[in-house]
């Protein structure tokens, strides 16, 4: 009785001793899940998961506590990449996001009174101009992050929805149900 | 020699973990939606299998057996495999990131996984040696991570398959193993005796 009772007991303290000195032997710094996330995220940093960066959002995904279907800029080809990733079946994009259609902004030229507001606000830098001169948005560059339009007094800036071609053409999901998820992957 | 192919070939496919002994299941119904993870689940548990089989025997022979203390088995197996596959773990991730990243998720899931405590058990009541026991964990990782592959590919096949209603999703994946574990007993007649 005694003995197994120090036998258990000397066992499972040397385990702890050994596992406590490994945990600081080896420790690696950062978290390498959240790196690997957030160097598949765009990096527009626009918010619109609802997390105040890319890096944020990273962490919430690697900590489980967001979805991954919740990244505009990176679209379809983001999910699936953080699917593969992280192991898991991709799913369409969260509603609140994907239901808007891919666009880009739009300065009307005409109203700009060249304030500089949405230049400050523009996280990638697309839109082009200074101080009372009149502003534009350079097309390719614009994630259709929407951060511009807000900032903006006189409400110059609307979004243009991109239209379909066969440069950004993709399958769309069938809607019946989730089984067919699979085959219109491999179609993409 | 003889007797170690004997060892594999009937851990591999006559008393494969998961057809005929049912253990494993929870893998093996959870990890084999696709190929890619059910390749990495395979080579983690060959990898935890073959090292805890060792560690277990080297407990069990120098540790309980001298002390009298083989109702202790259980117990002491289970804290053996977890701290050495916990270590491991720690060391992988800190030398190897590379390997970590084939393995890493998978390890601690499958630490008390029950095949990896029932080939300990099962080696000491077979009374293996050391070779014996390393050998056996390794054939019953591979008998785990072959089936486990080959039923992942059938899944995938099945997800695209017209499959009727109340049949889909694990209702079928079930029917399909229980197929599979049939077509395994045939390899009972491989070996006599």
């Amino acid at each position: 009785m005694i003995i197994a009772i120090v036998t258990i007991a000397a066992l499972a303290t040397l385990f702890g001793l050994l596992l406590g000195y490994a945990a600081v032997r080896f420790h690696v710094e950062g978290d390498p899940i959240s790196d690997q996330i957030d160097k598949l995220l765009p990096q527009t940093q626009c918010g619109q998961c609802g997390h105040p960066g890319c890096r944020p959002y990273a962490n919430a995904i690697a900590n489980g506590e967001d979805d991954i279907n919740r990244c505009a800029p990176g679209g379809e080809a983001t999910i699936i990449a953080l699917a593969d990733l992280l192991g898991r079946d991709p799913v369409p994009m969260d509603d609140d996001i994907g239901e808007k259609l891919p666009s880009v902004a739009l300065i009307i030229e005409k109203e700009c009174i060249g304030c500089t507001l949405c230049i400050q606000a523009c996280p990638v830098d697309a839109i082009l101009g200074a101080a009372k001169q009149m502003h534009t948005v350079i097309e390719s560059e614009c994630t259709g992050c929407e951060l511009c339009l807000a900032p903006c007094p006189v409400e110059c800036i609307v979004m243009i929805p991109i239209e379909e071609g066969i440069g950004n053409w993709i399958w769309p999901y069938p809607d019946n149900d989730h089984r067919d998820l699979s085959l219109s992957r491999e179609a993409l | 020699m003889t007797e170690f192919a004997l060892i594999l070939v009937s851990t591999i496919l006559v008393n494969n973990f998961v057809l005929s002994k049912f253990l494993g299941l929870c893998p093996f119904m959870g990890v084999s939606r696709k190929l890619e993870t059910a390749t990495g689940m395979g080579l983690a548990t060959t990898f935890v299998l073959t090292l805890s089989s060792i560690c277990s025997y080297l407990a069990n022979e120098y540790l309980l057996i001298p002390l009298g203390l083989e109702y202790l088995r259980t117990i002491t197996f289970i804290l053996v495999i977890a701290v050495v596959v916990q270590f491991t773990e720690m060391v992988m991730h800190k030398t190897s990131p590379m390997l970590y990243r084939v393995l890493g998720i998978f390890l601690p899931l499958i630490t008390t996984n029950c095949a990896v405590l029932g080939v300990a058990l099962l080696n000491v009541q077979e009374q293996h040696n050391f070779i014996q026991s390393a050998l056996y964990g390794f054939g019953a990782a591979a008998g785990f991570s072959l089936v486990l592959v080959l039923f992942a590919a059938i899944r995938e096949r099945i997800a695209v398959a017209d499959v009727p209603k109340y049949f889909e999703g694990n209702a079928i994946a079930l029917i399909t193993a229980g197929l599979m574990s049939m077509a395994f007993m045939g390899f009972s007649g491989l070996v006599s005796g």
